[in-house]
């Protein structure tokens, strides 16, 4: 669990995006990775070996946990791409779908 | 390419925008030299200096003055006329086998930016491609909840965000000392602390210890250190530990287990940061055939380089901690010394001019080193976290443990290359940076050899993940049809 430093939400703009349908919020210059974070889901993905969940773990684009489908592609590392308005982030289940 | 486009050719290409690359690329293009300087990242600053132009914590007491330092790098870029494309993730480097018709062998650079993947024609190239963390295996260290420290150091440095919740963080070396002052100055909840640096260390380093006290750096960390542990639970000469979820459940960590002096204790946790120091990160130059040798003082791979950074491969040389750990301050001077043999090499400077040129930034680096192998020698991970038991997951791509690559060995498995036919391990998309160090350390110790003699993954690119639609988007000559469709 994450929270954002009380100097940050004057500091910079809210963005408004979607997690799984629902509405959520961010702040410009957040990465996915940390709007996840910063709104509470610390899973993000679920593997496609044992279905186990997984989380964001190296937030610099090595570790390849925080797989996440992105406006309808699928295994975007979300460490390293910018949150941005009207963005759609879902949750992964498995592997990567044929289509997405 | 059928004809050389300038905007896809230069002079020299700088991989990686950390202070190892941003020196290198400032120095190199304020010679005179064209440079492009290539980073995966949308801002320069590397994950030491990480949002350093952007970041919200604007309070500069809590990053400290050491981060701060990086903005500094940036002014001399900006001057230098070096190209900077951000979001420039570097797939493939490579030197054609075959000289072009003017007698030259220019180096070829894969690059994917914005989607679209692209080609680019340089004459030579470094790769700054810094540092990771050394991959902590635990039971447990792949459930949600579970980060790095240097990870949890990019969410405070990119977006203000600290634990909330019962955090805590466990392992050795500067970077958990640098992150728990950072979060004590943020006013961040840590729960507890627990040490992992083995007793025994002390030991091995003591006789180091005249050389660290000769540290410019020695006592900022002293003085962090001494804080953090006045201030904060520190639980030390913790020897197991795993992280557990809810009961008969994997969703998300609940607690963290230690053990100390043979008694087990358990915290709960919401939030548990591992650490265990950083090594280099290796993959684009193993991939680009660059020599690397074990360093048994790092404990880690490292490629071969000499004193200005060349590597094994013509044309292609390393500078900061992707060569061998070094901090930042180190990393910067190894910056500017690759580009002064890189201008040197393509012709713009003598023998001379480049020796001279060099003089200050050799003596910087040799202090900027000093004391490094006393840290070093006191931060070695014990051998049971760096070669875990058998029910941990070594490779979290495929969840292979370190049972399944001992049973391997048994069978006959003598390396990480044959592990990777025998279980997977190392195949998944991280390409085996995060299960790389921790396989060559199991079978070496299953096999009772060195890590040096078990050798590390031979890599290939793309070293990173790159789509069909945009490989087959690359432009393509007349000769690279006709080899598919005349056949």
């Amino acid at each position: 669990m994450f929270r954002r430093l009380p100097e940050i939400e004057t500091a910079t703009q809210a963005v408004s995006f979607t997690i799984d349908g629902r509405p959520a919020s961010a702040r410009a210059g957040d990465s996915v990775a940390a709007a996840l974070l910063a709104n509470g889901v610390t899973a993000c993905r679920t593997t496609p070996v044992s279905g186990a969940a997984r989380g964001p773990y190296c937030m610099m684009g090595v570790c390849f946990d925080c797989l996440v489908t992105i406006d309808g592609t699928g295994n975007r590392q979300g460490c390293q791409v910018r949150v941005a308005p009207g963005m759609a982030v879902e949750t992964q289940n498995g592997k990567r779908e044929v289509e997405r | 390419m059928s004809a050389p486009n300038p905007k896809f050719d230069f002079d020299i290409a700088v991989v990686g925008s950390g202070p190892a690359g941003l020196a290198a690329a400032a120095l190199a293009a304020s010679k005179g030299a064209s440079v492009v300087l290539l980073d995966e990242q949308a801002e320069p600053g590397g994950q030491i200096y990480r949002a350093v132009t952007e970041t919200p914590v604007r309070d500069r007491k809590v990053l400290g003055p050491d981060y701060w330092h990086g903005a500094e790098l940036l002014g001399p870029l900006r001057d230098s006329g070096a190209a900077h494309w951000p979001g420039a993730v570097v797939w493939s480097v490579a030197r054609p086998r075959e000289d072009a018709a003017d007698g030259h062998r220019p180096i070829q650079i894969g690059l994917s930016r914005n989607g679209s993947a692209a080609m680019l024609t340089v004459r030579h190239v470094i790769l700054a491609t810094g540092a990771l963390e050394r991959p902590f295996p635990i039971p447990g260290w792949t459930l949600p909840g579970v980060l790095g420290a240097g990870a949890a150091q990019v969410l405070l440095k990119t977006s203000g965000l600290v634990p909330s919740g019962a955090t805590v963080m466990a392992g050795s070396g500067p970077l958990l000392w640098l992150l728990a002052w950072q979060y004590l100055q943020a006013g961040a909840r840590i729960d507890a602390i627990l040490d992992t640096t083995p007793k025994e260390n002390w030991r091995a380093a003591l006789p180091l210890l005249p050389g660290f006290l000769r540290s410019p750096y020695l006592g900022k960390g002293m003085k962090l250190m001494l804080e953090v542990r006045r201030k904060l639970t520190v639980i030390g000469n913790v020897t197991a530990l795993r992280a557990e979820g809810a009961i008969g459940g994997d969703s998300a960590l609940k607690s963290v287990v230690y053990t100390r002096n043979g008694a087990e204790h358990r915290l709960p946790a919401d939030t548990l940061l591992l650490h265990h120091g950083v090594i280099p990160n290796l993959n684009l130059a193993n991939a680009t055939g660059c020599a690397q040798r074990w360093d048994e003082q790092q404990r880690c791979w490292r490629p071969t380089t000499d004193e200005w950074g060349a590597t094994s491969v013509e044309g292609v040389s390393l500078a900061g901690d992707g060569a061998g750990i070094g901090g930042a301050r180190a990393a910067e001077e190894a910056g500017r010394l690759a580009a002064l043999d890189a201008l040197h090499r393509l012709g713009r400077i003598g023998r001379e001019q480049r020796d001279k040129a060099a003089v200050p930034f050799r003596a910087a680096l040799d202090r900027a080193l000093t004391g490094r192998a006393f840290l070093d020698t006191l931060y070695t991970p014990a051998e049971a976290f760096r070669a875990p038991a058998d029910d941990t997951i070594v490779c979290r791509c495929e969840e292979i443990t370190a049972g399944a690559v001992r049973e391997a060995v048994r069978l006959g498995c003598s390396g990480p290359n044959q592990a990777k036919s025998f279980l997977r391990c190392g195949m998944g998309p991280c390409q085996g940076r995060l299960c790389g160090p921790t396989v060559t350390e199991v079978i070496a110790a299953e096999r009772g050899v060195s890590p040096a003699e078990v050798g590390y993954y031979r890599l290939r690119p793309p070293v990173k993940p790159i789509t069909l639609a945009e490989l087959a988007a690359l432009p393509k000559t007349d000769a690279d049809i006709d080899a598919v469709f005349k056949h």
